[in-house]
């Protein structure tokens, strides 16, 4: 059988990224400088994500008789997670050259191996591709989490996240072998015309596949491994993890959703609506008693998952345009946030919330730069974080439906205590005082220059009500 | 013939055993066991369901063998990062991984 070839440019996006990494995995034998690779390596990766927005999404067609989709909306996330796995490699400079010497090359090749990964679940159009895309995205992952040397940490994290890793996608593809025998086939389009009737069968076959999505995106019930695991792991990783993965996975939960399950949606919007409610709470309420900082990002971005779930949970354009504009606005606060944090942690090994007391009478422009991001996190007005999470209860209540409004009410109620813990930090370090502050430390230029981005982009991007005009045109609500 | 029904009734067992193994074995090799039980459940299920219900297709067969060769390489980095444990710990069991948290 003959293969057509010309499929595969409109697989640009990856075939571009396959070339950076093999690229990558070559020049790391060849060049020994380890300062040098690392430039290149952002440099090659920079070149690919400018091509991103100029070049490839032209190009975005159907591959492979369908398994493979790729539209507007599908490359617009793309840019968006190559964005910030770009800012993440900037955050990760001064680990790579310091702890990490010995590792640069596989912290790159891993790295761009889930965001492989990350591609085709985004554009999966069959459930075989989404999971082998889950599974691309999450094995190296593993790998990634355990680059953390220090003590025992590092190994026990990465632990933690494998065997749940594999344990949440077994059970996910329980859930979808229950699928294919209710319905005969694994795409997308075919699912959605079979799964019209409900029986037990297709409601436990739902639930497990909700189940094992929700592990990878961690709601509630499901959340175990992510606060052992954020902590564990080196903090550019927790970051990916953190922004890039979860976008990532929720982007294509919420594509499958709206592909394949469009016509029964109660059943789900049913679970979701409890999930939601519960994530933000315990997110929120176990955040509250945080003493270390990256556990505390790992509670808040618990709670942050459930917010994106509401985008989800509106289940119409709307809803997606909001969900995808919440996750552009999301990446950029927390990886200013992750970013103080890894390179206060960086210079002088410290990541307690205690440590950061009046570090504003030392570093006045780390705190200033952190103050943004919990602003923008928690949702005060002038600051990007607020439009994306006015956004998005406007997407739920556009229904008009009592249990929508309901909902809104409650992760509004959310809103206000969340806001509390996280001027918990702000407070911390302008108004508590201490004997022995954090050292004025001066951080290195390419961490600078994306903390600049992130606090420019908190700043300026809720204005630039183009950017959001922009996605609700691409974004496709329920495909009918 | 076997009816469906007992290979329906075999795969289900077999995930349960899975679920409950993965949530009460102490050892972290067990735990990967455990896994491996609810995987080979999945693969049942593709091919039952692909042999009696949908026998002009192949689409489960294909799906049972790509969850065989994805299992191995999870298999492989699982067992890698236990071994890493052993290494800084010098034993496997679970409550011993509770550092973190503090």
């Amino acid at each position: 059988m003959d293969l057509d070839y010309s499929q595969f440019l409109s697989m640009s996006h990856e075939v571009s990224l396959v070339v950076v990494l093999i690229f990558l995995l070559l020049a790391d034998l060849i060049i020994k400088n380890k300062k040098v690779f690392q430039y290149l390596a952002i440099a090659v990766f920079a070149l690919h994500t400018v091509a991103g927005f100029c070049y490839y999404t032209g190009m975005a067609g159907d591959a492979f008789a369908g398994m493979y989709v790729s539209g507007a909306a599908q490359s617009f996330v793309k840019n968006i997670l190559n964005v910030g796995t770009l800012l993440v490699f900037f955050f990760s400079f001064e680990w790579n050259n310091n702890e990490n010497k010995n590792g640069v090359g596989e912290f790159f090749f891993l790295t761009l191996s889930t965001l492989i990964g990350m591609y085709f679940m985004v554009s999966a159009g069959d459930f075989l591709f989404f999971y082998i895309g889950l599974e691309t995205a999450s094995i190296p992952m593993a790998a990634l989490v355990a680059m953390n040397k220090k003590g025992t940490e590092g190994a026990e994290a990465a632990a933690k996240y494998i065997l749940t890793a594999s344990f949440s996608s077994g059970v996910m593809l329980f859930g979808i072998s229950l699928i294919y025998g209710a319905c005969g086939s694994l795409y997308f389009d075919e699912v959605q015309a079979a799964f019209t009737d409900i029986t037990p069968l297709h409601i436990f076959a739902l639930v497990c596949f909700i189940a094992g999505v929700g592990f990878k995106i961690s709601l509630v019930p499901f959340h175990f491994w992510t606060a052992d695991t954020y902590q564990g792991a080196p903090t550019g990783v927790t970051a990916y993890l953190s922004v890039i993965s979860k976008g990532a996975a929720v982007f294509a939960f919420m594509c499958i959703l709206y592909k394949a399950f469009v016509n029964e949606p109660d059943v789900w919007q049913g679970i979701l609506w409890w999930l939601i409610v519960i994530t933000i709470t315990i997110g929120n309420l176990f955040a509250l008693r945080q003493k270390n900082l990256k556990r505390f990002l790992a509670f808040s971005s618990i709670s942050q998952a459930g917010y994106i779930m509401l985008g989800v949970y509106a289940s119409s354009q709307t809803g997606m345009s909001s969900t995808i504009y919440y996750i552009l606005i999301y990446m950029f606060t927390n990886l200013a946030a992750f970013g103080i944090i890894s390179a206060i942690e960086n210079k002088t090994g410290k990541v307690g919330m205690d440590d950061y007391n009046g570090l504003y009478t030392t570093n006045p422009k780390l705190a200033f730069a952190m103050t943004l991001a919990m602003f923008s996190l928690g949702g005060i007005p002038p600051f990007a974080g607020f439009f994306s999470k006015f956004f998005i209860f406007a997407s739920v209540a556009e229904s008009k439906v009592f249990g929508d409004y309901l909902l809104v009410f409650l992760a509004l109620l959310n809103t206000i205590i969340s806001l509390y813990y996280y001027l918990l930090v702000v407070k911390a370090m302008f108004i508590n005082k201490s004997e022995s502050p954090i050292e004025t430390i001066k951080i290195d230029v390419m961490s600078r220059v994306a903390l600049l981005v992130c606090v420019i982009a908190i700043l300026v991007i809720g204005f630039i009500s183009s950017i959001y005009m922009n996605i609700y045109d691409i974004s496709f609500g329920f495909a009918n | 013939m076997i009816p469906v029904e007992a290979y329906l009734v075999v795969s289900t067992l077999l995930f349960f055993i899975g679920v409950y193994g993965f949530f009460v074995r102490k050892n972290l090799i067990g735990i990967l066991m455990a896994v491996e039980l609810i995987l080979n459940a999945v693969n049942i299920n593709f091919v039952v369901f692909n042999r009696f219900l949908y026998p002009d297709h192949l689409e489960g067969y294909m799906y049972s063998l790509f969850v065989i060769v994805v299992a191995a390489a999870e298999t492989a980095i699982a067992i890698s990062i236990i071994i890493n444990v052993y290494r800084k710990l010098s034993n496997i069991r679970v409550d011993s991984i509770n550092e973190l948290k503090n």
